[in-house]
C-alpha cells in the first residue's frame, strides 16, 4: 500500500476529503456571516441555528409532505430566508443605531430560542436523513473510494460560494450592496431603498446558511445542536480570515477545513482545537486577519 | 463600543449626596437581608445565588466598566471550579487554599486569553473569547484531571482555617457570604480607583485615552485578568458549595448565562448583576421542576432585554422617577 508521511495513502486522502467537506460548510457559513456583517454590522450568532433549521426543514418536508431532497434544496433556503427576513424587519432592524454588540446579543438569544424549541420538540439526539437515490453509492477513483454524495457537496458548495461572490462583485444588485456598505446614507439619497436592501441581505445570509444545512443533512445527523457547535468554529474561521473580503472568507473556510482534516490524520487528539490554535497564531502574527482590513 | 455603554450605563460616581445616602441605606438593608436569609430560604439555593451574583459582578467589571464583551467567562468560572475541586479532593488542600488556587488559576487563564483577545476590538473580541473558551472546553473534555464527562465528584468541603466545619450548611453559608462580600468590596474599590477611572475613560473614548499617553492594551489586560480572577473566586466557591465541578461550568452556555444576568440586572451598575443573577437563578430553579426547557426562556429574555430593556432592572430604576427623586442619575 502506498504510504505518505508514514500514513496509508487511503486514510490520508479519506481525511483530506472529510476536511474538504467540513471546509465547504465553513466556507458557506463564514461567507454568509461576512455578507451580513458587511452591510448590517451585525454578527449573526443565529447563523448556526439557521443552518440547523435548513437541515430540519429538509427532514420535516420529507417526513410530512414527502418533498424530496432536490426540492428541499431550493425550498428549505427560501423558507428559512423568509423567516430571517421577518426577524430582520420586525426586530433586528431596531438595533442598527446601537453598538454592534447588541446585534450579537440579540442573535445569540434568537439562536438559544430556536435551538431550545427544536430540542424541546425533537429531542437532543440526531436523526438520520437518507442520501438521495441519485447520489447514493460511491465510485472508485483508483487511488481512493469516493462516496458520490460527498463529491457532490464539495462541488455544489464551491459553486454556491463562487455564485455568491459573483452576485456581490459583478451584478448591479451587488454593486448596490457594496455601495451601501461603504455609505448607506449616500446610497439612500440616490434613491435606493436601503432598508429593503438590508432585509434582503439578512434573508440571503440566512438562506445560504439553510442551504448549507440541507447539504449537511445526509452527512451529519440532523440534530438541534448541530448549529451552535459549528458556529463557534466558524467564528474562529472569520477571525482568521477577517471579514473584509468575501473571497477571503471562502478561501479561509476551505483552508481551515483541510487543516482540521489533516490534523485528524497526524494528531487526532488535537483535531477539534486546531482551528482555535491557528486563530491564536494568526492573532499574534497578523491581528487584522489574513485577508482583513482592520475593523 | 462607547454607544453600548452610553445607552446602558452611567458611572455611579456621579451620584449626588442624596443618592449616596440612599445607597448606604440600601446596602445596610441588603446586608441585613443576606444575614437573615438562611432562616427563610434553602441555604444551597442562597449560596448558588451568591456565587452567580459574584460571577456576574466580576463579568460586569469588564463589560460595564471597560466596555469589553467577553463571551468566554465560563473558562474562568469553570476552570477555577476544576482547580479548586482538584486540589481539595486529590491533594487535600484546606478550603481557603483551594479557593486561592482556583483564583490564581483563573487569573492565569485570564492572562493567556486576554493576551490574545485584546488584539482585536468589539465583536471580534467577543468572537475570540468565545473561540478560546471553546478550546478550553475541549481541553477539559480530554484532560485526565477533570475526569471527562463525569466531572470531579464528591469534593470535600473541609474545615475552614482548620477548625470551622463547612459541612454544616449554616457555616458554609456565612463563609460564602463572607467571600461574596470581600469580592464585592474588591470590585467596588477597583472601579473607584485611578485604575478604574482610566478603564472608564478607555470605554468612553479609546483613541483619546491613547492620545493621553495611556497604554490602553495594558489596562485592558489588567481589567481582563482582574475580572477573570474574581470569576474564578466565584467558580471555586461554587465547586465547594455543590461539591462537584463538571463540564457544564466551562461550556459556552455558561458564558451566555452570565451575560444575561448582567444585561438583565443592568450593565455598568454595581449592584445590577446581583439582581440579574438572582432572577436567572430563581427562574432556573423554578423551571427545573417543570418540563419546559430553560433555553427557550433564556433566549426569549435575551431578545426582549436587547430590544426594549437595555438598561436592565437597576438601570431602569435609576432612570425612573423614583430613582431620580432618590438622587440617582441615568443618562440615556
Amino acid at each position: 500500500m502506498t504510504m505518505i508521511f508514514g500514513i496509508p495513502l487511503q486514510a490520508f486522502l479519506g481525511q483530506l476529503l472529510i476536511g474538504l467537506i467540513n471546509g465547504s460548510f465553513y466556507a458557506l457559513l463564514s461567507l454568509g456571516l461576512a455578507v451580513i456583517f458587511g452591510l448590517l454590522r451585525v454578527i449573526n450568532f443565529a447563523h448556526g441555528a439557521q443552518y440547523m433549521l435548513g437541515a430540519f426543514a429538509a427532514m420535516l418536508m420529507l417526513e410530512y409532505f414527502g418533498i424530496n431532497y432536490w426540492v428541499a434544496l431550493i425550498l428549505g433556503p427560501i423558507v428559512v430566508g423568509l423567516f430571517g427576513a421577518i426577524i430582520e424587519r420586525t426586530m433586528l432592524s431596531r438595533l442598527y443605531d446601537l453598538d454592534p454588540l447588541y446585534g450579537l446579543l440579540f442573535t445569540f438569544g434568537l439562536a438559544l430560542t430556536i435551538e431550545g424549541t427544536f430540542r424541546y420538540l425533537y429531542g437532543a439526539a440526531g436523526q438520520p436523513y437518507a442520501v438521495p437515490a441519485q447520489l447514493a453509492g460511491g465510485t472508485n477513483l483508483g487511488f481512493m473510494f469516493l462516496p458520490i454524495y460527498r463529491g457532490w457537496v464539495v462541488v455544489v458548495s464551491l459553486v454556491a460560494c463562487i455564485g455568491t461572490w459573483l452576485l456581490i462583485e459583478k451584478t448591479k444588485l451587488g454593486a448596490y450592496l457594496r455601495a451601501a456598505t461603504e455609505n448607506p446614507v449616500l446610497v439612500q439619497a440616490f434613491g435606493v431603498n436601503v432598508p429593503v436592501l438590508l432585509t434582503l441581505t439578512y434573508g440571503l445570509g440566512a438562506a445560504l446558511a439553510a442551504f448549507a444545512g440541507v447539504l449537511a443533512a445526509p452527512i451529519y445527523q440532523v440534530s438541534p445542536l448541530m448549529g451552535t457547535n459549528i458556529i463557534i468554529v466558524v467564528f474562529a474561521v472569520v477571525v482568521v480570515g477577517g471579514m473584509g473580503s468575501i473571497m477571503g472568507a471562502i478561501i479561509t473556510g476551505y483552508m481551515l477545513g483541510i487543516a482540521e482534516g489533516l490534523t485528524k490524520v497526524f494528531y487526532p487528539e488535537a483535531s477539534n482545537i486546531v482551528i482555535f490554535v491557528i486563530m491564536a497564531i494568526v492573532l499574534l502574527l497578523r491581528p487584522a486577519g489574513l485577508f482583513g482590513r482592520d475593523a | 463600543m462607547s454607544e453600548m455603554t452610553q445607552t446602558a450605563t452611567k458611572p455611579h460616581i456621579e451620584r449626588s449626596a442624596t443618592a449616596s445616602r440612599t445607597y448606604t441605606i440600601f446596602v445596610i438593608i441588603g446586608l441585613a437581608a443576606l444575614i437573615l436569609a438562611p432562616m427563610f430560604f434553602y441555604p444551597i439555593f442562597l449560596m448558588k445565588l451568591l456565587c452567580f451574583a459574584l460571577f456576574a459582578c466580576a463579568f460586569n467589571l469588564l463589560l460595564g466598566y471597560t466596555g469589553l464583551l467577553s463571551f468566554g467567562h465560563a473558562t474562568f468560572f469553570g476552570g477555577a471550579a476544576y482547580f479548586t475541586a482538584h486540589v481539595v479532593k486529590e491533594w487535600g488542600f484546606p478550603p481557603e487554599l483551594g479557593i486561592l488556587t482556583g483564583v490564581v488559576g483563573a487569573a492565569l487563564l485570564g492572562l493567556i486569553m486576554g493576551f490574545f483577545a485584546i488584539r482585536r476590538q468589539g465583536i471580534y473580541f467577543a468572537m475570540i473569547t468565545l473561540a478560546l473558551s471553546q478550546m478550553f472546553f475541549f481541553f477539559c473534555l480530554q484532560a485526565e484531571f477533570t475526569q471527562g464527562e463525569d466531572g470531579i465528584q464528591s469534593v470535600p468541603r473541609g474545615h475552614l482555617f482548620g477548625f470551622i466545619d463547612l459541612n454544616s450548611s449554616t457555616n458554609m453559608y456565612y463563609f460564602v457570604l463572607g467571600v461574596f462580600l470581600i469580592g464585592m468590596v474588591i470590585i467596588w474599590r477597583f472601579i473607584n480607583s485611578p485604575f478604574g477611572m482610566i478603564l472608564r475613560s478607555i470605554r468612553e473614548n479609546e483613541p483619546r485615552a491613547i492620545s493621553l499617553g495611556y497604554s490602553v492594551a495594558r489596562y485592558k489586560l489588567g481589567a481582563f485578568v482582574m475580572s477573570a480572577a474574581l470569576a474564578g473566586l466565584a467558580g471555586g466557591l461554587k465547586s465547594l458549595v455543590f461539591q462537584f465541578a463538571t463540564l457544564t461550568d466551562v461550556a459556552w452556555q455558561m458564558s451566555g448565562e452570565v451575560i444575561l444576568m448582567t444585561l438583565l440586572g443592568g450593565i455598568g451598575t454595581l449592584i445590577g448583576p446581583i439582581f440579574g443573577a438572582g432572577l436567572v437563578v430563581t427562574l432556573q430553579n423554578y423551571l427545573a421542576t417543570s418540563q419546559f426547557p430553560v433555553t427557550i426562556v433564556t433566549g426569549v429574555i435575551f431578545m426582549v432585554c436587547v430590544l426594549v430593556f437595555r438598561r436592565g432592572i437597576i438601570g431602569e430604576f435609576y432612570a425612573s422617577r423614583l430613582g431620580r427623586k432618590l438622587g440617582f442619575e441615568h443618562r440615556r
